[in-house]
């Protein structure tokens, strides 16, 4: 049967990116920040885990505002990067495993969450920068991969409470799958930040931490938040910070806390990693 | 029309991208949208009033666009994350877009986020359990 062996979070903002391409990563700006990913790095490599399900929200590559799903689970086998307007050149193709997807998608509307699948998918920076990050940048990618978009972009964006909730399902979905496999969940996204309006630039360290350490022990923390209580505190796009619930849902109430790594301000954010592994 | 009102109106300098926005908005988003795609970046760039034409983008959108009026796209309803897709080939980074939505310039922007990190590893390292803290 499939398993769940951990899960990671990180900050999937576009500077990440274009700071693995330009080769930044050890200028004196970034190396902290990316210094902090070689343990998360290490675990991986150790761990090789044959499926990584991706947490991340679209910002207007594969999804315009015309039609926009809460939940949308990619149910492909291959995922492509695109142009999003701004010239980066788009990275390999990803390799995706649609009988798996389709399983989870089934096992999630069994579990009433009527979730949108998606048979072409491209997917943006929010699911390629953390993969980079945490993988570093390959023509054929170590791992195979499956993304799970949430909206985060127009409200209304679902709660945290729901989040966490979508992660426990995921986490039965996951489990009841025939296929052997050793699955680690990536939420990505996050921490504080604000990018539009008199109050860019807002980044709340005390929140960020705080929220770290209550995703890693105590979850049901968060769902004590209503949107707008986050956006106050964090920001209107540090409201991505839901998403590292579903990934947190999908693992174990008691975790092993691997590494927590936390670095601000990094473009505009306050950036946190965390890896928790599930006991088995 | 009655829009629903929402506790989140009230944060300042905040422009929260819901139905109302995205409603009002939709044919400035969708021309945003479209700089996905190199031909599209072009042709706007070639005669941008033209371009706001096809989309349907009228009157105060209309002028946000051509003036490059950020803030006020913004407050019109723009998506932030759409609105990058613009700002950032024509050479407007997103800090570049902050400190104009403040009136500073970039380097004063950047400098009050530098400081978002002072004392940062102390005050890991008083929380306990990170890497360098």
């Amino acid at each position: 049967m499939a398993k769940i062996i951990g899960g990671v979070t990180s900050s999937h903002i576009p500077a990440v990116g274009n700071a693995i391409a330009n080769n930044l990563t050890q200028e004196p700006y970034w190396k902290r920040f990316f210094d902090g990913y070689a343990p998360a790095k290490a675990w991986l490599q150790e761990k090789k885990p044959d499926v990584v399900i991706v947490v991340y929200n679209d910002h207007g590559l594969n999804f315009f505002l015309d039609k926009m799903p809460t939940f949308a689970l990619g149910c492909a086998d291959t995922y492509h990067n695109d142009d999003e307007g701004w010239a980066l050149k788009p990275v390999a193709p990803f390799k995706g495993d649609a009988a798996f997807s389709w399983h989870i998608a089934e096992s999630l509307v069994e579990q009433k969450f009527d979730i949108c699948t998606c048979q072409e998918m491209k997917v943006d920076h929010g699911f390629v920068n953390p993969i980079r990050a945490l993988y570093g940048t390959h023509d054929v990618w170590p791992v195979t991969t499956i993304p799970l978009a949430v909206n985060t972009v127009q409200h209304p964006v679902p709660t945290a409470a729901r989040c966490l909730e979508l992660g426990k399902a995921l986490r039965t979905a996951v489990e009841s799958y025939p296929a052997d496999l050793n699955v680690v969940i990536f939420g990505t996204g996050g921490l504080s930040h604000q990018l539009q309006g008199e109050r860019a630039g807002l980044i709340d360290v005390e929140f960020d931490l705080e929220c770290m350490e209550r995703i890693a022990n105590d979850p049901e923390w968060m769902t004590q938040f209503s949107n707008s209580e986050i956006m106050r505190r964090a920001g209107t796009e540090g409201i991505e910070t839901i998403m590292w619930l579903v990934m947190r849902g999908a693992l174990q109430s008691n975790v092993k806390v691997v590494h927590k790594h936390y670095h601000a301000p990094i473009s505009n954010t306050g950036a946190g990693v965390l890896v928790l592994e599930n006991y088995l | 029309m009655t829009w629903t009102t929402h506790d989140y109106e009230n944060i300042p300098g905040t422009y929260v991208f819901d139905g109302k926005h995205s409603y009002g908005a939709y044919p400035l988003n969708k021309l945003l949208f479209s700089f996905n795609t190199e031909e599209c970046r072009t042709e706007f760039d070639a005669d941008p009033a033209a371009y706001c034409d096809k989309f349907g983008v009228e009157g105060k959108y209309k002028e946000f666009v051509l003036k490059k009026d950020f803030l006020g796209m913004l407050r019109a309803g723009a998506n932030i994350y759409f609105m990058a897709k613009m700002a950032i080939p024509r050479g407007t980074s997103v800090q570049d877009a902050g400190a104009q939505f403040q009136g500073i310039t970039t380097k004063e922007f950047q400098a009050k986020l530098l400081a978002k990190g002072d004392g940062l590893v102390e005050r890991l390292a008083k929380r306990g359990g990170y890497w360098n803290g």
